[in-house]
């Protein structure tokens, strides 16, 4: 069973691999949205800095969003789901297996070029380490939780829109949660309760998630 | 004998004698099975059974519900009434058991085309019945894909990969096998060897349901034909 | 137990039935307690000695506000008897109240900014109650957008019930973060405070209004649920002869 779930984590890797733009393309744009603001509110680096918590996390959750569409689309089409679906082992396995190398190669990599983003913004140095602690907790519960509205709109034809409308109010105590800790990090003040709370949601979502989502995708292959 | 010539089914939209037509007791079997889509009723009290030895062939024009009749058999999909059993249960309290018995190739078929013919199978394999490398190579050699077996898929035509898919009848299958259009994109040789290589299956005491639009040429003796087209209403 | 009476739930005839006995006297429930609420609250009950008149909203926005989350989790639960149980009246269910919760949102949304006005000086705050009202609306245009894409019903019936199922869970996360969020950035200046030391004349007009509330809610309820049963059974000899019955009925009246 455990060597399904490698198995499949690593069909994964070597899928993105072979396909790198994939990869690449919410790294790009997670790195276009947060120039935009600049842009848009002026470069003066005071309002930057106080408003960096909050842009960060927006355009991290738009990223992660614009990477689900595909999560599940190409499994949808090319009859894998159904072999999924009347194998012998547990849908919700397969579905955890799938998200992890998911956040693997989208999330992770979200995570390791926000820093350089966030100094961009000028957010101060001593920020950084609580930055990647709440996108290292924050960026599973999207991918997780976004796998679930992706697993019910896989079989529409234009999902993408309607995926966004699902999942997004979703994420709000994500959003709150992490920009709220970079905030108060920000301030000096202490930052433990919020990543103990982003540590629980990863653990809520890490657990019922995976049911929610085979549910999903059993209805979606079923239509 | 009573047996292989008589109609296999009993289809007809009077509520049905249960009279087994099958010597041995089914595998699986259809009750009353009634499937809608979009408002429009596909079929309705369709009655089947399957046992060991039987190929089942499904025609029909397009649109008359093959695919959905074996995605209701798979249990990919939940009738609008009636009932699927599999030993005399119904499917959907015994997944286990289905994956064990059940080999399914759809339409699209699962293979990925950035993944060698060997990756592919290896994946299906792990999902299904395992194997062993040497047994996957053979089998890729038997479908007539040597030579092929590291090159990504999306590079082979649509016969090959086709072959890719089919592949997995030669490795130890499971009984029953449900097979959507399984000779689409195939050449004339690969053709008539699919049709020996079921008939085959079947004489071992494997089951076959299937859908296609070609006569087929070699048939096992528990070969019977199911028309939907028949009972447009 | 005797579980007779829930396995009743799976006939649609037998819904249609007695849906048909219970809907005269719900609306008649639902006039009598909402228009006697009406005229209690807004002529009778006393002005607020801080708010003066503009309190008398609340007579509209609370049973609103309440009606709107109690609907979503009425979604919840007929999505979890629809999924478990396979029942296709909780199907209907969950479809049929999935538009009256957001209608019911957008009125607790829609008073709360009229009330914001005069309270607070203007049409909309960040307020942690308004805040969750608008994002449970998100919710309640989801769960409909996504029971419109999809066109096989069933499918549409299950994918709406997990979507609902997973947005009950998410609720209450959602409100404590929202709340949260509010107090670490607005303090509790804007907060609408609950009095709990409201008189009689005050509060009893309410919980007529909110009990009248409950009983519109299930006459319209159960109006569309019938209308969508016999849209769903249209091919069954019952639901015939019933349309038969109506036709004749409207002809001769």
């Amino acid at each position: 069973m455990s060597n399904v779930f490698t198995l499949l984590v690593a069909r994964e890797a070597r899928l993105l691999f072979r396909r790198p733009a994939e990869l690449a393309n919410p790294l790009v744009f997670f790195a276009i949205v947060i120039a935009l603001f600049p842009l848009a509110v002026g470069p003066e680096s005071q309002l930057l800095q106080t408003l960096s918590p909050g842009l960060i996390w927006v355009a991290a959750l738009l990223a992660v969003l614009l990477s689900l569409d595909g999560m599940f689309r190409s499994d949808f089409e090319d009859g894998s789901l159904e072999q999924w679906v009347l194998s012998s082992h547990p849908l919700a396995l397969l579905v955890l297996a799938k998200v992890l190398a998911h956040w693997l190669f989208s999330g992770l990599a979200l995570v390791l070029l926000a820093p350089l983003l966030a100094l961009m913004l000028g957010l101060p140095g001593h920020c950084i380490p609580v930055l990647l602690m709440t996108l290292l907790l924050g960026t599973p519960v999207l991918s997780l939780l976004g796998a679930v509205g992706a697993a019910l709109t896989v079989g529409l034809k234009r999902g993408g829109l309607l995926l966004a409308l699902l999942i997004l109010p979703l994420y709000i105590p994500v959003l709150i949660l992490g920009s709220g800790a970079l905030q108060a990090s920000l301030q000096g003040l202490p930052v433990v309760g919020y990543l103990l709370w982003m540590a629980s949601l990863a653990a809520l979502a890490v657990t019922l998630t995976p049911f929610a989502t085979a549910a999903g995708l059993a209805i979606s292959v079923g239509e | 004998m009573q047996g292989k010539n008589l109609p296999p089914r009993i289809f007809s939209p009077a509520p049905s004698p249960k009279v087994s037509l099958s010597l041995n007791s089914p595998l699986l079997e259809a009750v009353a099975l009634a499937c809608e889509r979009d408002w429009r009723m596909l079929f309705e009290r369709l009655e089947l059974r399957l046992a060991a030895g039987e190929m089942l062939q499904i025609s029909g024009p397009n649109g008359s519900g093959k695919t959905s009749l074996l995605r209701l058999l798979a249990g990919l999909m939940q009738p609008t009434a009636g009932d699927v059993l599999l030993n005399g249960q119904p499917l959907a309290k015994q997944r286990a058991e289905l994956a064990r018995n059940l080999l399914w190739i759809g339409h699209a078929a699962g293979i990925k085309g950035l993944l060698t013919a060997e990756e592919n199978l290896i994946w299906l394999c792990a999902l299904h019945q395992p194997a062993s490398r040497d047994a996957i190579w053979q089998a890729l050699e038997q479908v007539g894909l040597r030579g092929f077996e590291d090159v990504p898929c999306h590079t082979l035509s649509a016969g090959q990969q086709r072959r890719v898919a089919l592949a997995r009848l030669y490795l130890a299958a499971p009984p029953l096998w449900i097979l959507d259009e399984p000779f689409t994109a195939l050449d004339k040789a690969g053709v008539a060897q699919l049709e020996r290589h079921l008939a085959q299956h079947c004489e071992n005491g494997g089951m076959v349901v299937l859908t296609t639009h070609h006569t087929l040429a070699n048939t096992p003796d528990g070969y019977r034909e199911l028309d939907l087209g028949q009972q447009q209403p | 137990m005797n579980w007779t009476w829930f396995h009743k739930w799976g006939s649609p005839k037998w819904f249609y039935q007695i849906s048909g006995r219970w809907l005269p006297w719900l609306s008649a429930a639902a006039v009598l307690l909402i228009a006697t609420g009406v005229v209690w609250g807004l002529a009778f009950a006393p002005p607020d000695y801080q708010q003066g008149n503009s309190f008398r909203i609340i007579y509209i926005h609370v049973p609103a506000a309440m009606l709107a989350q109690s609907c979503y989790v009425l979604l919840a639960v007929a999505g979890l008897v629809g999924l478990v149980w396979k029942m296709k009246i909780a199907d209907v269910a969950l479809q049929s109240a999935a538009p009256i919760g957001a209608w019911m949102t957008a009125i607790a949304l829609l008073t709360g900014a009229i009330w914001g006005k005069p309270t607070w000086g203007s049409w909309w705050v960040w307020d942690a109650r308004l805040t969750s009202m608008l994002i449970l609306l998100f919710l309640y245009f989801g769960v409909i957008a996504l029971g419109n894409a999809i066109s096989n019903r069933d499918s549409a019936a299950k994918a709406c019930a997990v979507l609902a199922l997973v947005g009950v869970v998410n609720i209450p996360i959602i409100k404590y973060s929202v709340e949260w969020w509010n107090t670490l950035h607005q303090g509790a200046t804007f907060k609408i405070t609950e009095r709990p030391a409201m008189p009689a004349e005050m509060w009893l007009p309410l919980l007529l209004m909110v009990l009248g509330f409950y009983c519109f809610f299930g006459a319209v309820l159960l109006m569309r649920m019938r209308l969508e049963v016999l849209k769903r059974e249209a091919r069954a000899s019952w639901v015939k002869e019933e349309v038969a019955k109506q036709i004749e009925q409207g002809g001769v009246r």
